[in-house]
């Protein structure tokens, strides 16, 4: 199901002028975005740039206002969410809000439960669907939290908590994930470990990701798209990105 | 090690249950007794209930209407068309589950207190309507002498001790049921849903039907707790889909502790007992019962198993 329509082109995600307004304040504006399959794209962008809304829209948590997105040339701009995953989309979220009372195996479990038919089943323990179990299990093992499998996902550390986070998106197989902030909030090294973790995604999958931390935006992507004030500000490979003198004053201010 | 532990609280639970719902009655007081079924019954509807409140994070006032709407299906259905259990049973449930389908269209656009105002007005409008539609409700006078199911079998449920068990034999079914809904994938799902709506969302989980899915579970089991209660008191009136009852049904949920089956019964028979044993002996009993209110919410903001658990977790770091 996952590999079916995929473009010709070989783009795995597009967006065409793609704007988002709140009210008055228009959060996305005119984004053209276009992604090829396998890429390691990093969005970057000060406070306040869009990204996470510009996720929002891809994933369909927000409706567009108005332009499309298209995944694997299917139109998916209308829809709705639960949909988008079926067609092999994945996202994380930046701030943590994960199932705080289920162990980390049960969390992994209903994420295959969500694509599954016997979601809608009721008479059958869960924790007789063995197969799910199984795929969880793969899952952690990708992750390296195998043997956290049994704790229970509050006790965990907060970096810990970021690697279900993106466990929870793999288990799907998705074929595009977007990665929003997965280092925020950690420590150096947890950050280090967790560029190393999605450094070593199957190459297949096509990644979007929010980052902050420009080390891990520069270990982990291809090329970098730069938002500022909801519109796309420049895009370039890692190097041009890094040279760029005006990208450089967004971040830092101008030098005068 | 865990689990080994829990089976014995699970075992320890269900002996003091057999004792008290099987062993016992024959020796206590018709009162006593009948009291006790009363309670299974609203246990029945406090857990339903619950499935809204603690497992899918939709706090609901509008659990008496459907009770009211499955109490008056059975009345109307058998002192009007001599019905029997075999037509009541089933016509409470799928009017109490029609009743929140409907209800679901609309109520589910809203959250939290939203969600809780346009469901009491949900209750409130079943309770205008059979208080005011006197041709048919007979209004105010409510409708009486509504005879006991005739099963099949020689059991004469006119006797309050068998009519006791014919509602052990009930909540039994019905709580198997509902513990199994909350352990079947569509019963995580919906704790998925309370944690983190968007997120089940974004992993390919229709939230909305899963919503509305359970919006109707729950009503329909809270239609079956008015059929029992039908039978139960033999009279039903506009007053059992009261505001006060709803506030009841909520309150039982929260006293007991959202989030389990076990509490929902716990605060049914907590709060039936001890408004039936209170009147007895002072007028004044709405106010003592506000105190108990009052008390757990500040003692017990998560319920009497809440509580109950939070105590052994810490003797257990104390040990």
């Amino acid at each position: 199901m996952n590999t079916s329509g995929r473009d010709a082109s070989g783009s795995a995600l597009i967006c065409r002028s793609l704007t988002k307004r709140f009210g008055g304040l228009n959060a996305v504006s005119q984004v053209d975005l276009q992604v090829a399959q396998g890429e390691r794209r990093a969005i970057i962008g000060p406070n306040g740039a869009g990204k996470t809304t510009l996720f929002s829209l891809i994933s369909g948590i927000h409706p567009v206002t108005s332009g499309s997105i298209f995944l694997f040339g299917h139109d998916i701009t209308r829809i709705p969410s639960h949909k988008r995953a079926y067609l092999g989309l994945g996202r994380t979220f930046q701030i943590t809000n994960l199932f705080p009372t289920f162990t980390v195996i049960e969390s992994l479990v209903l994420a295959c439960l969500c694509l599954h038919r016997s979601k809608f089943s009721t008479f059958k323990p869960i924790s007789r669907y063995r197969h799910f179990y199984d795929r969880a299990e793969e899952v952690l093992e990708t992750v390296g939290m195998l043997e956290k499998s049994g704790q229970i996902v509050k006790n965990l550390s907060y970096g810990e908590q970021r690697q279900i986070e993106i466990a929870l998106a793999l288990v799907s197989n998705p074929m595009v994930l977007l990665l929003d902030e997965p280092t925020a909030g950690l420590s150096p090294a947890e950050s280090a470990m967790m560029a190393d973790l999605i450094h070593k995604l199957d190459p297949a999958i096509t990644i979007l990701i929010i980052e902050h931390d420009m080390d891990v935006a520069f270990q982990v992507a291809d090329r970098i798209t730069v938002l500022h004030r909801g519109e796309v500000f420049e895009e370039g490979s890692t190097e041009e990105i890094r040279q760029h003198k005006r990208v450089q004053e967004i971040y830092f201010g101008t030098e005068d | 090690m865990d689990r080994w532990k829990t089976r014995v609280w699970l075992l320890g639970g269900f002996g003091i249950a057999f004792i008290l719902l099987i062993l016992l009655p024959p020796f206590l007081p018709t009162y006593l007794v009948s009291l006790m079924s009363q309670s299974l019954i609203y246990g029945i509807v406090a857990m339903s209930l619950d499935i809204l409140i603690g497992y899918t994070g939709m706090p609901s006032l509008g659990h008496g209407g459907y009770f009211i709407i499955g109490a008056y299906t059975t009345a109307i259905l058998s002192t009007r068309y001599g019905a029997g259990f075999g037509v009541t049973l089933p016509a409470s449930i799928l009017m109490a589950a029609g009743a929140a389908a409907l209800l679901g269209l609309f109520a589910l656009r809203a959250s939290w207190v939203y969600f809780l105002m346009i469901t009491l007005a949900f209750a409130m409008c079943i309770w205008g309507l059979i208080d005011q539609w006197v041709s048919f409700t007979r209004g105010e006078n409510g409708i009486s002498s509504i005879p006991r199911p005739f099963l099949g079998i020689p059991l004469n449920l006119m006797k309050p001790i068998n009519f006791h068990y014919f509602t052990v034999v009930a909540f039994a079914v019905c709580s198997s049921l509902m513990a199994l809904l909350i352990r079947s994938p569509f019963g995580k799902t919906l704790i998925g849903i309370r944690d983190s709506a968007t997120r089940m969302s974004v992993l390919g989980c229709h939230v909305w039907l899963h919503k509305y899915l359970a919006f109707i579970i729950a009503g329909a089991f809270a239609g079956l707790g008015g059929c029992l209660f039908a039978y139960f008191n033999r009279f039903v009136g506009p007053d059992d889909g009261s505001l006060t009852q709803c506030m009841e049904f909520f309150l039982m949920v929260s006293i007991g502790g959202q989030g389990t089956l076990i509490g929902p019964c716990i605060g049914a028979f907590l709060i039936t007992f001890l408004k039936n044993m209170l009147s007895v002996y002072t007028h004044r009993w709405l106010m003592i019962m506000a105190f108990v209110y009052i008390f757990c919410a500040k003692y017990a903001p998560e319920g009497l198993i809440g509580m109950a658990k939070r105590a052994v977790r810490r003797k257990e770091v104390l040990a």
